[in-house]
C-alpha cells in the first residue's frame, strides 16, 4: 500500500512535470520517467508482460520519435516561445467537465472498492513467477493465450486500424506530395548531375 | 553456499550485483585491450607494449586519463540533459545483467541476480532505452555534428531493432518460453543455430548494428562526424559512453550465447567441463567476432545501411517467422 502511494505521487509528479516544462526535451525527459514508473506500477499488479511491452512501445519507438523530432525541428535549447493564451475562455467549461469525469471515477472506484481488490492481488501472488510457467497471472503465455482467444477480433481490429494509418501514410507521402524523396526523384536528380558534369566537361 | 540460502534476498542480491559490476567492468577493460591487441596484429603492427608486460596495465592507465582530463560543458549545451545521457546510456546497458543468468541455475540461483518470467523481453525493453543516451546526448550537446550522429543513431537503432526483435521470435517459438533459463534448457539437445540459422545471422548483424560497431557505426563516423553523438564528451562522461558500448556488446554477445549457441550446454557432451566455462568461451567467441569484423569491414553508406535494415534484414526476418512458426504449428 505504502508503494502504491510512493508510486502515484511520483506518477503524478512526472507527468505534472512534463506539462509545466518550456523546453520539450524536459518534457521528453519526464515522460520518460512517467513510462518508468508506469511499468513498475504494472509489476506491482503482476502484469509482467504489460510492464515490459510500455516500455519496449512507449519507450522504445513513441517516445524515441518524439525526441527525433525535436532533434530535427528544434533549434536547441531554446524554450517554446509563449504562444496566444487561449485558457481564460476554454478554461473554465474544460474544468468543469474534468472535475465532473474525477467524480464520476472517484464514485466508481468508492462503490468497486476497486483498491482493496487491487491490493490483494498484489499481495496474493509474487512478482515474478517461475521460469516458463503458465498460467501465472500476467505471464507471457497466459497474455498470449487471452489475446489470440478470447480477444482475437479486437486484437484483429487495430491490426486493420493501425493497417489503415499505415497505407494512409503511405498514400498521403506517394509520388504526388511533393519535398518527399522518393526513388523516382533520387534517379532523376542522379541524371541531372551527370548530365551537368558532362556538359562541363565538354565546355 | 548454504550461507546464501540463511542471508537475508537484499543482501544477496547486494552481493551479487556488486560482484557482476566488479567482473563486467574488468572485462570491459579487457576486451578493450583485446580489442586494441588483436586489430593491430591484424594490421601487422605490434599495439600497446609499453604499460607493464605485453601492456597489460593499459586500461588502468587509459582509466587514470580519462579521470584526469577536464569535464568540459559547450556553452550552447544544455547542462541537465548533456550531464544526465552518459548515465542513461550505462545504466541501460549494465541493467541487462540482473537478468543474464550465466551457467545452470543451482539451489540459491548462485549463477544469476534475478529470473524473470519475461526475460528477453525485459533485455529488448533496456536496450530500447539505451537509445536515449546517445539521441539525448548528441541533442543537448548543442553542436551540428552530435546533432548529426545522434539523429543517425536514433534511425538506425529504431530500424535495426525491429529485425532483431523478430529473429528473436523464432527461437521463443522452438523453446516456447521467454525466460532466458528456459530457452537454454530447451537447447539441450540442439542449439538453436541450426534450425534458426536465418535467425542466427541476422541476430548477428543487428546485433552490430544496434551496438554501433564498425561496419555499422555510422553514429560515430569520424571520418563525416568527427566522433558523432559524443563529439563535445571528454574526461569520465566521454568515458561512460565508452564503457556502455563494449558492455553492449558484451550484453549482445551473452544473448547471441543464450539463444543460439546453447548457453553453459557443452560441446561434444564434455560435462566434465564446467557450464559456466562453456558459457565464457562462446560469450568470447562473439567477442572475438566483433573485433574481427571492425579490423575487416569498411563502414557502410548511409542510405544503404537504412535500405539493407528495412528491404533485406526485415523481410528476412519476417519469412524466417513465419516459416517457424508453420513448422512449430503442424510438426513440432
Amino acid at each position: 500500500m505504502l508503494l502504491f502511494w510512493l508510486l502515484g505521487i511520483l506518477l503524478i509528479a512526472s507527468a505534472v512535470f512534463v506539462v509545466m516544462q518550456r523546453k520539450p526535451v524536459y518534457s521528453v525527459v519526464g515522460l520518460l520517467l512517467h513510462f518508468a514508473i508506469l511499468a513498475v506500477f504494472y509489476l506491482t499488479l503482476n502484469a509482467e508482460f504489460l510492464a515490459v511491452i510500455q516500455i519496449v512501445i512507449y519507450t522504445g519507438a513513441i517516445l524515441i520519435l518524439f525526441v527525433f523530432v525535436i532533434a530535427l525541428l528544434s533549434s536547441g535549447t531554446e524554450a517554446f516561445a509563449a504562444g496566444p493564451n487561449r485558457m481564460p475562455k476554454a478554461g473554465v467549461p474544460a474544468a468543469l467537465l474534468a472535475l465532473v469525469a474525477l467524480g464520476l471515477l472517484i464514485y466508481g472506484v468508492s462503490r468497486g472498492n476497486l483498491f482493496a481488490s487491487g491490493a490483494h492481488v498484489a499481495a496474493s501472488t509474487s512478482i515474478a513467477g517461475p521460469p516458463g510457467t503458465a498460467n501465472v497471472f500476467g505471464s507471457v503465455a497466459d497474455f498470449g493465450k487471452a489475446l489470440f482467444t478470447t480477444h482475437l477480433l479486437p486484437f484483429e481490429i487495430m491490426a486493420l486500424i493501425l493497417m489503415v494509418a499505415v497505407v494512409g501514410v503511405v498514400a498521403l507521402a506517394g509520388d504526388e506530395s511533393p519535398y518527399v524523396p522518393t526513388r523516382k526523384r533520387a534517379s532523376a536528380v542522379e541524371r541531372e548531375m551527370r548530365e551537368a558534369i558532362v556538359r562541363a566537361g565538354e565546355g | 553456499m548454504a550461507a546464501i540460502h540463511s542471508a537475508p534476498l537484499w543482501l544477496v542480491v547486494l552481493v551479487k550485483s556488486a560482484l557482476l559490476l566488479l567482473v563486467v567492468i574488468t572485462t570491459f577493460a579487457y576486451a578493450m585491450l583485446a580489442e586494441r591487441k588483436v586489430m593491430a596484429w591484424m594490421q601487422l603492427r605490434p599495439g600497446p607494449n609499453r604499460v607493464g608486460p605485453w601492456g597489460l596495465l593499459q586500461p588502468a592507465a587509459d582509466a587514470l586519463k580519462m579521470m584526469f582530463k577536464e569535464d568540459l560543458t559547450p556553452k550552447t549545451a544544455d547542462p541537465l540533459i548533456y550531464k544526465l545521457a552518459p548515465f542513461i546510456s550505462l545504466i541501460s546497458a549494465f541493467g541487462a545483467y540482473a537478468i543474464i543468468p550465466f551457467s545452470e541455475p543451482s539451489p540459491g540461483d548462485l549463477w544469476s541476480i534475478g529470473n524473470v518470467n519475461a526475460g528477453i523481453l525485459f533485455i529488448f525493453a533496456l536496450t530500447a532505452l539505451g537509445v536515449y543516451g546517445i539521441s539525448l546526448g548528441g541533442w543537448a550537446s548543442g553542436s551540428k555534428y552530435p546533432l548529426l550522429g545522434s539523429v543517425r543513431s536514433t534511425a538506425q537503432m529504431i530500424s535495426y531493432e525491429l529485425a532483431m526483435s523478430m529473429s528473436v521470435i523464432g527461437v521463443l517459438l522452438l523453446a516456447g518460453t521467454t525466460s532466458l533459463a528456459g530457452i537454454v534448457h530447451a537447447q539441450h539437445r540442439i542449439w538453436f543455430v541450426i534450425p534458426q540459422l536465418i535467425g542466427f545471422v541476422i541476430y548477428l548483424i543487428t546485433a552490430v548494428a544496434e551496438t554501433n560497431r564498425a561496419p555499422f557505426d555510422l553514429v560515430e563516423a569520424d571520418a563525416e562526424l568527427v566522433a558523432g553523438f559524443h563529439t563535445e564528451y571528454s574526461g569520465l562522461r566521454f568515458g561512460l559512453f565508452f564503457i556502455a558500448e563494449y558492455v553492449n556488446m558484451l550484453t549482445v554477445s551473452c544473448i547471441a550465447t543464450l539463444l543460439f549457441l546453447g548457453g553453459w550446454n557443452p560441446l561434444f557432451g564434455l560435462t566434465v567441463v564446467p557450464g559456466i566455462v562453456w558459457f565464457l568461451l562462446k560469450v568470447s567467441f562473439f567477442l572475438f567476432f566483433y573485433i574481427w569484423l571492425r579490423a575487416t569491414l569498411p563502414r557502410f553508406r548511409y542510405d544503404r545501411l537504412m535500405a539493407f535494415g528495412w528491404k533485406v534484414l526485415l523481410p528476412a526476418a519476417t519469412a524466417n517467422l513465419v516459416v517457424t512458426a508453420i513448422v512449430v504449428a503442424y510438426i513440432g
